[in-house]
């Protein structure tokens, strides 16, 4: 039987900024629509989960997606499992989009539905570049 | 912000069940609507890569933890960090105790684990407020 890869999203849900709810939001939705490419685990699952949990990056070409320049995701995945195939920054994309970061962490509705989508447009992107390579 | 003196508050990251978003919304009703002049937030990533000004902050204020799941990770985190939690609950005992309110929704949840998250923070302020006064949780 054919095993078919999957890639591994590693959002920082930062809870602090409305960044984090963005990338988790993001992230969430994508998986909800590419069951069949992809899969995540909770970033801090790294520390408080075990074996299994520590080698996912290992097992699945990972992507990371951060809220902010200390990239929690990218650090995290690389220090605690293994080096991320690609590292997304929710900063970024919105720059490169002309688009602002939303002023609340929760609550969202169509005045933020741009700029989840964005993020969400440039993982599928960034999901089948990964795929591609694997 | 100024968070010295603050009680933390510490929601899991989950990013996988409705239980991982009511603990999040638990924490933004606690620390934006029902306390917010004696509560603060950070992101619970900080801690897994050891950053300094997270570090401090969970180790010099009493700190709340809220999981999602029974994997504990926003707990096992802050004490991999070198702190105690002053309180630890899980998400999914508001829900055993107000049955009728089941959060659905892990990007966002429904209507009734918003309404849920509401009262959960409501009994957590008390806690919030002897935290605040230097008594036990």
């Amino acid at each position: 039987m054919e095993m078919r890869v999957k890639v591994g999203i590693v959002s920082c849900s930062g809870e602090e900024r409305p960044e984090g709810t963005v990338c988790r939001m993001a992230c969430r939705r994508l998986l909800e629509q590419t069951t069949d490419k992809t899969v995540t685990i909770c970033l801090p699952l790294f520390i408080a989960g075990g074996r299994e949990e520590r080698t996912f990056a290992s097992k699945y070409p990972t992507i990371t997606v951060d809220g902010c320049e200390k990239r929690c995701a990218a650090r995290a995945t690389e220090t605690l499992s293994a080096k991320p195939r690609m590292t997304l920054l929710i900063p970024e994309i919105l720059r490169k989009r002309g688009l602002a970061v939303p002023r609340t962490h929760r609550n969202y509705g169509p005045e933020e539905e741009p700029v989840i989508r964005a993020v969400i447009e440039e993982l599928a992107g960034a999901v089948d570049e990964v795929l591609a390579k694997a | 912000m100024d968070k010295t003196g603050k009680v933390v508050i510490l929601p899991c990251s989950g990013i996988g069940k409705p239980t991982g978003a009511l603990a999040r919304e638990i924490a933004y009703e606690l620390a934006e609507r029902a306390r917010p002049e004696k509560t603060a937030m950070t992101c619970l990533p900080l801690l897994v890569i050891g950053d300094t000004d997270a570090l401090k902050l969970v180790r010099e204020n009493p700190v709340i933890t809220i999981d999602g799941c029974a994997l504990e990770c926003a707990r096992k985190s802050l004490e991999a960090a070198g702190a105690k939690p002053a309180l630890t609950c899980q998400s999914v005992k508001f829900f055993l105790a107000h049955k009728e309110l089941k959060p659905e929704g892990v990007a966002q949840l429904n209507e009734a684990g918003r309404k849920l998250a509401g009262l959960a923070a409501d009994e957590l302020a008390a806690t919030v407020d002897r935290l605040a006064n230097g008594e036990d949780a």
